[in-house]
């Protein structure tokens, strides 16, 4: 019990930070057909801006302006970048954003250098909020859950309310027919591109400071956001914030689970060792491949129903 | 016009290949030194060819061997042991006499492997590797070679040194690691010298993680402290263990982290001032040993680091490296693959803190001592300008990490 | 192979077939000349370096095209080709232990066939998941496959030997013409040999009804289905064939270096497949065998020469992908009605004036990312900064300014040849056409 209130909470932050990854790549995919690779680039870019502001001028500006440099490089990127490569076909944008990686990686390490950031949590929000079963709960993780729920709300109201936002809405499941309508559909990709950067870039600046800000931050995060993403089906902004929370979830609570295939055989009257690659498959504790989770997950769901977990059209 | 732009960008990128020609000095004692310059791994190889260029230097102001200078030639491998072969190639074409390699276990073994081969099926162009950095037990035991040599202690030398350093106070560990070779063969030699030395420790658990996939270790801080184990025993290195540390220092866990490689670079920058007096690592040396042993001279070598460089200078047993190669080349008035290895074997070097370490024959270990860190406030040298240091509490002597090999070395017969 | 194909080849005079064939019989001739060229006569023997490209060139020109099996004739966008490529040669080294040890008495000529049918087994297991689906969501699955296997081969090690990867010897004293296999330039003809028997093998099979089949699902899913052909099975069974010659290359990775470790299976070779066949373009047989030079060129060659090699394969891949969609095979394939109407010598005169413009906006750009990198990184390296063969001094403005001045100046006079270029090029079009 202890551990499940615990683990209930850790996975709550995580989740909320792959949604607020998440989401934009959503929205791109769904509306634009991108795989956007440089996605989680511009997290670490994010992050890498966060730590030069907050440097310079504080952390609280560098909250509000690093975000916005992402997303105006989000819009740089979708107006000179990938509109210039839409008609080639997606997997040219999908090697345009390929590229971006590799550049925006070198240009990193060129600018900031190879070592870890000292980009650290400030000073007014590095205390313990409360305590349960005698361990703490960082304010600052409270914090990264304000933001990213201030986020969730902010992003739905403006898709909910306003003119655009509906849209968008619309462009996600009917992107032809929007067209039709005289809408257009290029500002709108433009928009949504830089509203995605801009929360990618979000994600940097409040997860940068709490993990670490290194040039190997990018790699890292994007493989499992573009799980969250065609797990929680595309077009479907509700199915991407389940499979966030979801994912955040499998990964804290399979760490707390120690036993393995082989303790469920145990009972049958099978005992096994690891001394061969079947034993040694068997015997792997459900803790130790958590991270694995998934991908399996993924595996299995795309092969029972391809549109993912909440998709309104077929990937 | 846009079909044209693409040809000429074509061609930019062929003509790449007749650029940036490396310049060379001639006459020179050139070091084939195959290690990770590009891509997410970039920051191992740059770190060791700073540490590196710096111990040149510091050899060529010596005099250098043979009245030569050393000089260093880089080959990026990523990390990738097939590209690490592509680089040996082009080493053995350009006849150089030595290849050196420091990160990755894997590159390591392959290139182990590579040198043999290549040594017996062109005898006339041998090569001698030097090890400067791959840890793993195996590569002077079942995989010991007559042409590597390795300056760098093994996994098994550091957990003497981790185990035996182990304060009276530690009752229960917690041991965490890498789910791979390296992080496995730490659990391993964990638990062997905690049966030998210290029985009286309790191992509550002894958990692996997956490599490099973790971003979020709350939920295993959780089970540490429910564990209510007294120090977490850890071989995890960059982002798995800054990530640890600092999760387990927000939820307040209030254990000790006894690490195999807290130290490693970007370590300290991660940790900040929350690592202060609870994480201890095993050194191959640091810059406040000169200061608690009262050498001068040694103290001035870091001074000189220190000038110049804002990250810790961790690789000692690299200048003791240069020096006995100094002296074998010396010894075999030639850089002769054959000859050099022969004037290493059994050589005995002072290292920079006066202690004599040995090159063992059997196996091509370098012996030398560790020490036995804690990260404090109390320290003249901080690392990285956290304004936190290491200071040693405990130090191995060269006996204690004399460990039997395995090794079976085939020696050529001339 | 489609029946009139077969009743064609063998009927022809062996004149008219040599002519047929002459792209593959100057393949093969230039295969087999290029390691003399690179000889090094001082020493007397062949350089190491360039026939460990040349071989690598070999397995990953069949690496690509088995993948442009399934990208370009299938349209399935693949990120797990390098898990059947890298289980193949895992497979392979265990093949060749045996072998040394005398309970596999399969010579070293056939040894790749041995792995490309160990591909095809991986490539019906891993087919039969990804296959289910297509599109983004087979590409998805793979990107899943892909994660489990890397990470399970450095977590398990009875068949993967965890990080230090499976090492083997490949002097195992069985051949059919009684070579040793202890040279390079050995291993490099068994390369030549078993890259011209998949690249043939993989011609034919894209003339085989399987190989239209995929051609057909790429094109229109529903009407393939319609006309009664399960596009599933299509791509099940495209995926077990690319599967095999996937293996093939696996098989000969494990021969040239004698060891596998998880990076033969991880995605990031996956992702060179997939850059080898878009930049030489995907939408020809032969494409990706261009794709397959230029990239081993500039990840084993260029990063020697400039750790900054990944910024200018990216820009080269944007450059690509914004201004030539269809590869390098493409730009040479829209001179062909030039070359049909004679009128290819015409364009000679425009060519050469848009080199110099192009080379000196490369020097520009060059000169400027090497100055940058330098100066951040390079420099508390210790290393010494040269640029085209000369020393430079970055603390110069001189080589800041040249560069700059190259870059600007040079796209401008480009901008300026290539709008020439074009007028002459759609002049010379219109008149082909007529």
């Amino acid at each position: 019990m202890q551990i499940g209130l615990i683990s209930l909470l850790d996975g709550l932050v995580y989740g909320m930070l792959l949604f607020m990854l998440a989401s934009g790549l959503t929205l791109i995919l769904s509306m634009m057909g991108v795989l956007n690779f440089a996605h989680a680039s511009i997290y670490m870019l994010g992050a890498y801006f966060a730590y030069q502001i907050s440097h310079w001028i504080g952390f609280w500006p560098a909250l509000l302006v690093a975000p916005l440099l992402c997303a105006a490089l989000g819009a740089a990127i979708e107006v000179w970048g990938l509109r210039r490569v839409h008609h080639n076909g997606h997997i040219a944008e999908l090697l345009f954003t390929f590229g971006l990686v590799f550049i925006i990686g070198r240009a990193v390490q060129m600018a900031w250098g190879m070592l870890p950031m000292p980009y650290r949590v400030p000073a007014s929000l590095d205390f313990p909020l409360f305590s349960i079963y005698g361990e703490n709960f960082p304010a600052y993780r409270g914090f990264m859950l304000v933001v990213s729920a201030g986020m969730l709300l902010t992003t739905w109201l403006l898709l909910k309310k306003t003119r655009i936002g509906l849209i968008i809405q619309a462009a996600l499941t009917h992107p032809g027919m929007v067209s039709a309508l005289g809408h257009d559909v290029p500002r709108v990709f433009t928009t949504v591109f830089a509203g995605g950067s801009l929360l990618a870039g979000l994600a940097g600046v409040i997860a940068g400071n709490y993990f670490t800000t290194e040039s190997g931050m990018a790699d890292a995060m994007g493989p499992i956001v573009f799980v969250v993403v065609i797990f929680g089906g595309l077009g479907s902004l509700a199915g991407c914030f389940i499979a966030s929370i979801l994912m955040g979830m499998v990964q804290t609570f399979s760490v707390v689970m120690d036993w393995s295939f082989a303790d469920l055989l145990r009972p049958l009257g099978i005992t096994l060792s690891g001394d061969d690659l079947l034993g040694e498959i068997l015997t792997i504790s459900i803790s130790r491949i958590g991270p694995l989770v998934p991908y399996v997950l993924l595996i299995v769901i795309l092969l029972f129903r391809p549109r993912g977990l909440l998709g309104t059209r077929e990937t | 016009m846009g079909r044209l732009r693409s040809l000429a960008f074509a061609l930019l990128t062929l003509g790449l290949t007749v650029a940036a020609v490396p310049s060379r000095a001639e006459d020179t004692i050139k070091i084939g030194y195959i290690d990770p310059f590009s891509g997410a791994f970039a920051s191992g190889g740059d770190a060791s060819l700073k540490m590196f260029q710096f111990i040149v230097d510091y050899i060529n102001a010596k005099g250098g061997a043979l009245g030569r200078k050393f000089e260093l030639v880089t080959f990026d491998d990523k990390l990738q042991p097939a590209e690490a072969l592509i680089a040996l190639k082009s080493v053995t074409d350009q006849n150089l006499p030595f290849v050196m390699s420091c990160v990755g276990s894997n590159v390591g073994s392959a290139l182990i492997d590579g040198v043999n081969k290549h040594n017996a099926r062109n005898p006339d162009n041998r090569v001698l590797q030097i090890n400067c950095g791959q840890l793993a037990t195996e590569l002077t035991n079942e995989q010991c070679s007559f042409w590597h040599f390795r300056f760098i202690g093994s996994v098994e030398m550091r957990a003497v040194a981790r185990i035996k350093s182990l304060p009276q106070s530690v009752k229960s560990v917690y041991m965490l690691n890498q789910d791979y070779l390296f992080g496995q063969s730490i659990e391993k030699d964990s638990k062997r010298f905690l049966a030998q030395y210290r029985p009286d420790i309790k191992i509550v658990a002894d958990e692996f993680i997956p490599l490099m996939q973790i971003k979020d270790f709350s939920p295993y801080v959780t089970k540490i402290k429910a564990s209510g184990a007294d120090s977490i025993l850890t071989g995890n290195y960059g982002p798995d263990l800054n990530l640890l540390l600092k999760a387990a220092v927000d939820a307040g866990l209030n254990v000790r982290f006894d690490t195999y490689l807290g130290h490693v670079i970007g370590a300290a920058t991660a940790m900040g001032a929350a690592g202060e007096g609870r994480v201890t690592s095993v050194l191959d040396d640091h810059e406040n040993i000169p200061v608690e042993e009262h050498n001068a001279e040694a103290e001035e070598f870091f001074k000189k680091w220190r000038a110049t460089h804002d990250f810790m200078f961790i690789a000692e047993p690299s200048v003791t490296q240069f020096e006995m190669l100094v002296r074998a080349i010396n010894q075999a008035k030639s850089t002769d693959a054959v000859k050099v290895a022969l004037a290493l074997e059994g050589m005995e070097q002072k290292d920079l803190f006066g202690v004599t370490n040995i090159m063992r024959k059997e196996d091509h270990q370098l012996l030398y001592p560790y020490y036995e860190g804690v990260f404090t406030k109390d320290v003249k040298y901080d690392a990285e300008k956290t304004g936190l240091g290491w200071k040693t509490e405990f130090k191995t002597t060269v006996a204690d990490e004399t460990l039997p090999t395995t090794c079976k070395m085939k020696r050529p017969s001339s | 192979m489609s029946d009139a194909a077969l009743r064609a080849l063998p009927s022809r005079r062996p004149l008219a077939l040599a002519i047929r064939l002459w792209p593959w019989l100057a393949a093969l001739a230039v295969s087999v000349a290029l390691p003399w060229l690179f000889y090094d006569f001082a020493h007397g023997r062949h350089s190491g370096f360039m026939l460990s490209m040349l071989s690598q060139t070999g397995m990953m020109v069949i690496f690509a095209l088995s993948f442009n099996m399934l990208m370009g004739q299938a349209g399935l966008l693949s990120f797990c080709h390098s898990v059947l490529f890298g289980l193949a040669g895992y497979s392979t080294v265990h093949f060749l232990d045996a072998a040394g040890a005398g309970s596999l008495p399969v010579p070293m000529e056939l040894m790749p066939l041995l792995a490309g049918l160990s591909g095809l087994g991986f490539g019906i297991v891993f087919g039969y998941m990804a296959t289910k689906q297509r599109s983004t969501a087979f590409a998805m699955i793979t990107l899943g496959i892909v994660q489990l296997v890397t990470t399970a081969a450095t977590m398990f090690h009875h068949f993967f030997g965890g990080e230090g990867g499976v090492k083997t010897d490949r002097e195992i004293g069985i051949s059919l013409f009684g070579f040793e296999y202890g040279q390079s330039i050995q291993v490099y003809y068994l390369i030549v040999a078993w890259m011209m028997i998949s690249a043939a093998g993989m011609y034919f099979h894209t003339m085989t009804p399987l190989g239209r089949m995929a051609n057909a699902c790429r094109d229109n899913h529903e009407r393939a289905q319609f006309v009664g052909y399960d596009p599933r099975i299509v791509r099940f069974l495209q995926f077990a064939v690319s599967g095999f010659y996937a293996g093939v290359g696996g098989g000969l990775f494990a021969i040239t270096y004698e060891i596998v470790t998880f990076d033969a299976v991880a995605a990031p070779l996956a992702a060179n497949a997939l850059l080898m066949a878009y930049i030489g373009g995907a939408t020809t047989f032969f494409g990706p065998v261009l794709g397959a030079i230029l990239i081993t060129v500039l990840q084993s060659g260029v990063s020697l020469m400039s750790n900054s090699w990944l910024v200018y394969v990216g820009v080269l891949f944007i450059a690509m992908v914004t201004f030539a969609p269809t590869g390098l095979t493409g730009i040479i394939l829209e001179h062909a009605p030039l070359a049909r109407a004679g009128l290819l010598r015409r364009l000679v005169v425009p060519y050469l004036r848009v080199l110099p413009a192009g080379g000196l906006v490369l020097v520009g750009f060059v000169g400027l990312v090497e100055l940058l990198s330098f100066l951040t990184i390079g420099m508390a390296q210790g290393k010494q900064l040269s640029l085209f063969g000369r020393a430079v001094d970055i603390f110069s403005i001189v080589p800041w300014l040249v560069s700059l001045a190259c870059l600007l100046g040079g796209g401008l006079w480009l901008a300026r040849e290539s709008g020439r270029f074009k007028r002459v090029w759609d002049g010379l079009m219109e008149q082909a056409r007529r």
